[in-house]
């Protein structure tokens, strides 16, 4: 399985995602989606599932904790705002590494175990550190009111460098560049095009190749005498610290960190973007991010009256009929929409869109080579 | 002691939910070889069949009664369910036992809703990695739990349980102690027989009878019964349904103790997920042993004198027995040797 590519392919598959993120309000303005927060939410969450795809994709190890990691990467940087400085580059420096360390200690123990076992595992890690940041760790996570600035903060790099904030909560910052609005996108864009660079070297170094032998066969492995535990470990560890920067950038674009965000249904929706991006390539993860936060955010907004506008080409009584049923799909029914396509796409496209596009593309090349239909990546249990 | 037995009590009926869950997963693990995830959806759908029909048995007739004033000068409402204008007596007595009866609801509910979804769903899935059980079947719960809430609200409906078991017992009279150390919800006892016996039930229902022997020789080697010529697809698709059926009484049951809410059933699956693993997958025994000892430990973990020792335990114990046991006997406590133990 292994794919052809070329240096050149490589340099335009940057070039096109650098453009992308350069011009994405513009891009997303027909859809209603060219706005810093939406694009920044894409950004973030595309930074998680990159990460998510470098350990699931590649080495087909199905972790069911990754929140855990967003959320310590959060607590850690609201903390570095509220006792270091608001400046954003220490507050994800430091989530980062927390997340790692984090990934560091649970991937130790639950790599030990493969298949359902490390998913059931890595489970049983979140679900601890969740009821734990409820719980007993009130003290560092505040709890249910979840950790927020305060007046009262010391901020000692701050202070050392005389750096004045209003009187209101200060904002976090880059230098003096504030981290709202577009400068707040633009800013999250360049990591995220930074981690998928990394990424992009990742699978194509020995090391990516590695972890998908891992993925294909590891009792071969063993049987050679390669020890893969150094490797799957590595890969945990990477994709730990990918996950703790993406909540590190939450905390930025929104200084506020909950436990709920360590929630395993949290865990469960980056699987989803993954696969349904598609699982082993390397743009299907941040694809699958956009698409579903972007559908999120349009179908929550939805309403009984935006729909009765939909369907007002109906006749009266049809147009209460669909508005009924649509209105369980769309604003509070969001989820539902999501579980469907969950299943949707795991029965009928378990490579998820990339794999669509294969297929369209294998379409469009036609007669010669019909029904050759290359999977991007099988999944292992 | 007192408090020692006490907390028994209270790990028990825990634990028997969590034993029944876990016994209709394991046992589904066993023999279709499935992981499902929406296993705690169909314990959550059993526990709204309870919900629906006490809705339906309390659909009122509202009359005015003009010889009676209330506070506002207005003639006094009353409110009469049907059901006690129909039946009389039979009707309050039937309100009254509207969870117990629910069960009769819920078996049938739950054997179509348990067949059909693996006919429907998780037939196509035997050949597929255990990754994509896990999703599809994770997609499903979310749906589940999605269209009862959009049906009954996102707010927990609490249910009576029948008044002649609605107080609780001085068990430690009983025991010779002092009266009022250790008291107990009667509904809770009967939770507790009621799943000893369904419990008791599948076993035998597997032990002692034809069908269960060939469930059991399928679990053991599936391709040398169907060898034999038995449709052995078809018994697989009946262990289902019976598995969603204990998983939909447990769940009826449990409402008075739980008030349902739409997703009662994600947070008792990952629970059985847990128990499962520490009894040993496709174990029915383990299953069931690790559900009342993780039942226990819980509540062992919550006594306020541990919690001072070590705050936040009772939070993670089922967790760290769960991470335990992996690591040292990862085919659980009875586990057979060789099922799943990478």
């Amino acid at each position: 399985m292994i794919e052809k590519h070329s240096r050149r392919g490589d340099l335009l598959l940057l070039l096109g995602f650098a453009l992308v993120v350069a011009f994405a309000p513009t891009i997303f303005e027909p859809i209603g989606g060219g706005y810093p927060d939406l694009l920044q939410k894409f950004a973030i969450y595309g930074i998680f599932a990159v990460g998510f795809n470098i350990l699931f994709g590649l080495t087909g190890y199905l972790s069911f904790g990754h929140a855990a990691f967003l959320g310590v990467g959060s607590y850690t940087a609201v903390w570095s705002f509220k006792l270091l400085t608001m400046n954003v580059l220490p507050a994800l420096v430091l989530a980062t590494v927390m997340g790692g360390l984090f990934a560091l200690f649970i991937g130790f123990i639950a790599l030990r175990r493969s298949g359902i076992y490390f998913s059931i595992l890595t489970l049983a890690f979140a679900q601890m550190s969740y009821n734990l940041a409820y719980s007993v760790l009130t003290p560092i996570t505040n709890g249910e009111t979840g950790l927020q600035l305060t007046h009262g903060d010391p901020r000692v790099l701050d202070a050392l460098f005389g750096v004045q904030h209003g009187d209101g909560l200060p904002s976090t910052d880059l230098f003096g560049m504030s981290m709202s609005g577009w400068s707040g996108y633009y800013f999250c864009g360049v990591v995220l095009f930074a981690m998928f660079y990394v990424s992009l070297r990742i699978f194509r170094s020995p090391f990516g190749m590695m972890l998908r032998a891992v993925k294909s066969n590891q009792n071969r492995m063993n049987y050679t005498g390669i020890n893969t535990r150094p490797y799957t470990l590595a890969a945990f560890v990477i994709s730990g610290m990918y996950a703790g920067l993406a909540g590190g950038l939450m905390a930025v674009t929104d200084p506020l960190a909950g436990a709920e965000r360590m929630q395993w249904t949290a865990s469960g929706e980056v699987v989803l973007m993954t696969i349904l991006g598609g699982t082993g390539t390397l743009l299907g993860p941040v694809l699958g991010a956009g698409v579903i936060k972007y559908f999120e955010n349009i179908f929550s907004a939805f309403n009984e009256a935006t729909l009765m506008d939909v369907f007002s080409f109906l006749p009266e009584t049809l147009q209460h009929g669909a508005v009924a049923i649509t209105g369980l799909f769309v604003g509070e029914g969001w989820h539902l929409t999501l579980g469907a396509l969950f299943m949707l796409i795991v029965i009928f496209l378990p490579g998820g869109l990339m794999e669509g596009v294969n297929r369209i593309k294998a379409l469009f090349r036609g007669g010669l080579r019909r029904g050759e239909v290359r999977r991007p990546a099988t999944m292992t249990g | 002691m007192d408090a020692f037995v006490l907390q028994i009590l209270n790990g028990l009926d825990k634990g028997g939910a969590y034993a029944l869950i876990a016994l209709g997963l394991t046992l589904v693990f066993g023999t279709l070889g499935v992981v499902n995830f929406a296993h705690g959806a169909l314990f959550m759908l059993g526990a709204f069949c309870a919900v629906t029909l006490q809705k339906l048995l309390s659909l009122e007739k509202v009359t005015e009664d003009p010889t009676q004033l209330t506070a506002w000068g207005t003639p006094m409402e009353i409110r009469t369910p049907y059901i006690e204008t129909w039946l009389g007596d039979l009707g309050t007595t039937l309100i009254d036992y509207s969870v117990p009866v629910s069960i009769l609801l819920a078996i049938p509910v739950m054997l179509v809703v348990g067949v059909v979804m693996e006919r429907g769903l998780i037939k196509h899935f035997y050949k597929r990695p255990h990754a994509e059980q896990i999703l599809v079947t994770f997609g499903l719960a979310i749906v589940l739990q999605e269209v009862v809430k959009s049906f009954f609200g996102a707010n927990p409906i609490p249910q009576p349980a029948p008044e002649i078991v609605a107080g609780s017992a001085d068990i430690g009279l009983l025991l010779g102690m002092d009266p009022g150390t250790v008291v107990y919800p009667w509904w809770r006892m009967v939770y507790l027989l009621f799943s000893a016996v369904v419990i008791g039930l599948v076993f035998a229902f597997l032990q002692f009878t034809t069908f269960g022997m060939v469930v059991r020789a399928g679990m053991a080697d599936r391709e040398t019964v169907g060898l034999l010529g038995i449709d052995i697809d078809r018994r697989f698709t009946i262990v289902f349904g019976l598995a969603a059926v204990v998983a939909g009484m447990a769940g009826v049951m449990y409402t008075p103790i739980l008030s349902p809410d739409y997703h009662m059933g994600m947070d008792f699956l990952v629970l059985s997920f847990v128990v499962v693993v520490v009894g040993g997958m496709g174990s029915l025994g383990g299953a069931v042993a690790a559900g009342f000892l993780l039942g226990i430990l819980q509540s062992f973990a919550s006594m306020n004198e541990v919690k001072t020792i070590l705050p936040g335990i009772d939070q993670i114990i089922i967790y760290l027995v769960a991470v335990a046991i992996l690591l040292i006997r990862p085919r659980g406590l009875m586990g057979r040797r060789g099922v799943m133990e990478s």
